[in-house]
């Protein structure tokens, strides 16, 4: 039997990626990474800004995303997100934008500690791709 | 009757808007096509959404302390009305359906004694029902600078929807566009969307519970879902209405390319007609002048 389950990233305009041969994916669930394999036990949760991880037979992919939800049923993974890009095609100057925008949203100071800790997060994540 | 001169003028300015008419027809059929595409692949986030959504509210136990959005407020006095139509006329009955359809339900609030806000997304709307109702405009928005439709605006307005529901400005909102369904028929709709109506779901599979682990827990997701749950039904709504927008424009147009065409046969017939009674009427008199002499 083989170890491989779908995956579906749909973002509101398309479908963003669909596979049906890729053996474990790594998302950034808000409260830590999940690793999915398949026969996972049904899970909804949400995501933080990072990086998701697919791991297919044949090669491996990376993707930035901002936030979305994600459910796995039925040995199909479905990502929902609104802001996603392949880490191959990241545009320097929209990283960098995103990044001085949220250290912009950080400088004020009556946000919640919630919401600083996301920003944070996403100024973490976006300069260690900047940086490759 | 006219003269020949003034036939020969309405003939060329008939041709000419039949051109124009021909022309937007076919920039409609083209933009028509993407519109449906669009409106195709926008669908499977708004479906997930939805099933995320039932999955999610079906294992919500405490009804009481469920987020207001999925629930409501528990009064219904105030109603929050989105009518979403286009930037542009020359599209056939495609504003003013949606506009009707919104009027039977403004007065069937207002008969009620409750109150009512609206907000209008696109300058038609907004034009026409400012006469009538503009004591009740809210706000008035219009993506006129943008090209396609994008998320990005629908979210504009989600976010707006949010604010006023966190103000507690509002217990009730309903959205008004027109749902594609071919080139010839647009339905115009009225969809609930806050609190979240989900009735006509329940009865299909409520055999079948599934055991999701939730993480962090329901409250949580759904709090966090809903709001983006308002912005992808807007989107959604927004990618409807623009191609039936476009639908509708193209049967107009086609059927104004038709009416001018049938126009320039009949000034023809008549252009000819006068110009043969003129020869004729000058052939006579000079006949009768020679038999004179």
């Amino acid at each position: 039997m083989s170890n491989f389950f779908n995956i579906d990233i749909v973002n509101p305009e398309q479908s963003f990626l669909s596979k049906d041969n890729v053996f474990e994916v790594v998302i950034p669930a808000v409260e830590g990474e999940i690793g999915i394999l398949k026969d996972h036990i049904p899970i909804i949760s949400f995501l933080k800004p990072g990086i998701i991880r697919v791991f297919s037979e044949s090669e491996e992919q990376s993707f930035y995303v901002e936030d979305g939800i994600v459910e796995f049923k039925d040995n199909t993974l479905s990502v929902l997100t609104s802001s996603i890009f392949d880490l191959k095609d990241a545009d320097k100057n929209f990283v960098s934008e995103s990044i001085s925008s949220a250290e912009a949203e950080l400088s004020n100071d009556n946000i919640d500690d919630q919401k600083r800790f996301l920003l944070n997060h996403k100024v973490e994540v976006l300069k260690s791709i900047s940086i490759n | 009757m006219p003269s020949l001169d003034d036939l020969r003028k309405r003939i060329t300015s008939v041709k000419s808007t039949q051109k124009i008419t021909k022309a937007m027809k076919m920039v409609a059929a083209a933009k028509l096509r993407k519109a449906q595409e669009n409106a195709e692949k926008g669908r499977p986030y708004s479906e997930k959404m939805n099933n995320v959504i039932l999955n999610l509210s079906k294992s919500i136990t405490d009804k009481e302390n469920a987020p207001k959005l999925l629930v409501g407020t528990g009064e219904e006095k105030v109603h929050l009305c989105i009518v979403l139509t286009a930037d542009r006329g020359l599209c056939g009955g495609f504003n003013t359906n949606i506009i009707k359809k919104a009027k039977s339900y403004f007065e069937k609030i207002i008969s009620e004694n409750k109150t009512l806000k609206i907000i209008t997304v696109g300058s038609k709307g907004y034009d026409q029902l400012k006469r009538q109702y503009k004591s009740y405009i809210v706000e008035n928005i219009s993506f006129k600078e943008s090209k396609n439709i994008n998320y990005f605006d629908a979210d504009k307005v989600g976010k707006i929807i949010i604010e006023k529901f966190e103000k507690n400005e509002f217990d009730v909102c309903a959205i008004f566009y027109n749902k594609f369904k071919n080139v010839i028929t647009q339905i115009p709709q009225e969809q609930q969307i806050v609190p979240l109506n989900e009735d006509k779901d329940d009865k299909d599979d409520s055999g079948n519970d599934n055991d999701y682990e939730f993480e962090p827990d329901e409250d949580e997701i759904l709090s966090n879902l809903l709001p983006k749950n308002i912005s992808t039904q807007i989107f959604k709504a927004m990618l409807e209405n623009s191609a039936s927008e476009q639908g509708s424009r193209m049967t107009a147009m086609d059927n104004a390319t038709r009416n001018a065409g049938e126009l320039v046969d009949r000034l023809t017939i008549e252009y000819n007609r006068s110009r043969q009674a003129a020869i004729t009427k000058e052939l006579i008199e000079i006949i009768s002048g020679a038999e004179s002499l």
